[in-house]
């Protein structure tokens, strides 16, 4: 079992191959559609990003509220394929890191290879049991968009697997599109 | 005639979306221990584990299994006998707001698929009502997430297509959602009808739990075919590979167009989350 750990280098990021079971600790940044919509929106103005990206982790997620006494409700991935015509900038700038589940296309696997960055799937609808791997939670930005702000995580011991590594390997072609005849 | 007062719809309503989003209805919780002894892949067996470790966390600790609550799908059958004073459908809605709320669930619905601002408290429901003898009210609720929701499809085949062609489909269907709807799924298949008549038919028959075959014998042996079929691909918990892509294929049927086959293929994730009230 690996571990990573915010803010992360490219070179980092490359050991981590397709198929590893690694626990992420530390800053996470939780972001889904309207505030990658934003951030999309700031790089476009020349506006700064609410937060400085370079080495960070996005984890694509808009969790429940917090009950009184706990810290985040539930908060597991969501699908990550439409962050997929927002990822390419982020990477740009430096994002190391996406946790999320499901598929990427084909435009983020060869932005991700040109910068060293890596996809993590994480147990999607697992969101009571990831919730408790989350110590801290406070938004950032975009406060506008409730359950979507944008928010800085702690993780503790938050359990992944690569799916797409920095090489582009990735885990899902070996096992979907079989297509399959009925007889 | 027999009456019953809104108020009353709404209270029911607020407590069954509570239960609903933090216990697996016991019929997938079962299934999903059934996969888990016969999962063959260790990386496929350690996902099954957390999803079933969810679901006890979800329970004992009363937090929503998943952070998508959805959106609530409601399948109402009401008696012609029967009169609800007030406003039944606010009700419900009513009953979802106050829930949702108190359960610290989160609110996942826009106002305008356009201009897309939150309504702040889950609402609008979307309700199927069907008129039915007698002077009951039954009430099927459904908080559906959007990440098996918008997997699903519909396709019009043409007759000559027949059953190779319904299958050809559902498997298609699911083979494109891959890791998307967070297998192991349910399938749910409406065929006949029309257009939107076999869309409401597999959202229907994901209400009939998992233990439950279709009466028809020919049409319980092509659910059981066609998830040997989905567990054949591989897909697996979240994608990832494994024995168990779908718990449950559900299918149900309806009078058709001398021209049509219409099918259509609504996916739920391992998530299911269903409630039935009886007023």
């Amino acid at each position: 079992m690996k571990t990573i750990r915010a803010p992360l280098s490219a070179e980092e990021v490359r050991k981590l191959q397709v198929g590893d079971e690694v626990l992420v600790q530390g800053v996470v940044y939780a972001a889904r559609d309207a505030a990658h919509r934003k951030m999309i929106e700031n790089l476009d103005k020349g506006e700064p990003l609410p937060f400085e990206i370079p080495g960070q982790i996005i984890y694509y997620v808009g969790p429940c509220p917090a009950p009184p006494g706990q810290v985040i409700g539930s908060a597991g991935p969501t699908t990550s394929g439409r962050m997929d015509s927002y990822a390419p900038a982020l990477i740009e700038q430096g994002l190391k890191v996406m946790i999320g589940k499901g598929k990427r296309d084909q435009g983020v696997v060869e932005a991700m290879v040109r910068h060293g960055a890596v996809y993590l799937a994480a147990v999607g609808g697992a969101g009571a049991y990831l919730s408790k791997r989350i110590i801290s939670a406070e938004v950032v930005a975009y406060p506008e968009l409730g359950p979507e702000a944008l928010r800085k995580l702690e993780f503790k011991d938050f359990p992944c697997i690569v799916a797409i590594d920095a090489q582009g390997n990735n885990i899902f072609e070996n096992v979907n599109d079989k297509p399959q005849k009925a007889i | 005639m027999r009456r019953i007062q809104s108020n009353d719809v709404k209270e029911r309503v607020r407590q069954a979306v509570l239960t609903a989003n933090t216990q697996l209805p016991e019929d997938v919780l079962l299934a999903l221990r059934e996969a888990r002894l016969r999962e063959r892949s260790s990386r496929a067996a350690g996902i099954l584990d957390i999803i079933l470790e969810n679901a006890h966390l979800a329970e004992t600790e009363g937090i929503p299994l998943c952070q998508d609550t959805g959106m609530v799908v409601v399948e109402m059958e009401l008696g012609s006998q029967l009169l609800v004073e007030g406003d039944l459908e606010a009700a419900i809605n009513e009953g979802i707001r106050t829930g949702y709320q108190e359960g610290y669930f989160r609110a996942s619905v826009v106002r305008d698929p356009l201009n897309r601002i939150n309504t702040g408290d889950n609402t609008p429901a979307i309700i199927h009502t069907h008129l039915v003898p007698g002077d009951g009210l039954t009430i099927n609720l459904l908080p559906k997430g959007a990440g098996s929701e918008n997997m699903g499809q519909v396709a019009m085949l043409k007759p000559s297509q027949g059953l190779p062609g319904i299958k050809d489909f559902v498997l298609k269907v699911v083979t494109e959602a891959g890791p998307n709807p967070c297998p192991p799924i349910v399938v749910g298949v409406g065929i006949g009808g029309n257009m939107e008549k076999a869309a409401l038919l597999a959202k229907e028959a994901l209400l009939r739990p998992l233990n439950q075959s279709n009466p028809r014998p020919d049409l319980a042996v092509l659910e059981k075919e066609l998830l040997g079929m989905i567990n054949a691909t591989g897909i697996g918990p979240q994608g990832l590979g494994g024995d168990t892509t779908a718990l449950g294929v559900n299918i149900e049927v309806y009078p058709t167009h001398i021209a049509s086959l219409p099918v259509a293929v609504s996916l739920s994730c391992h998530a299911t989350r269903r409630i039935k009230i009886e007023l």
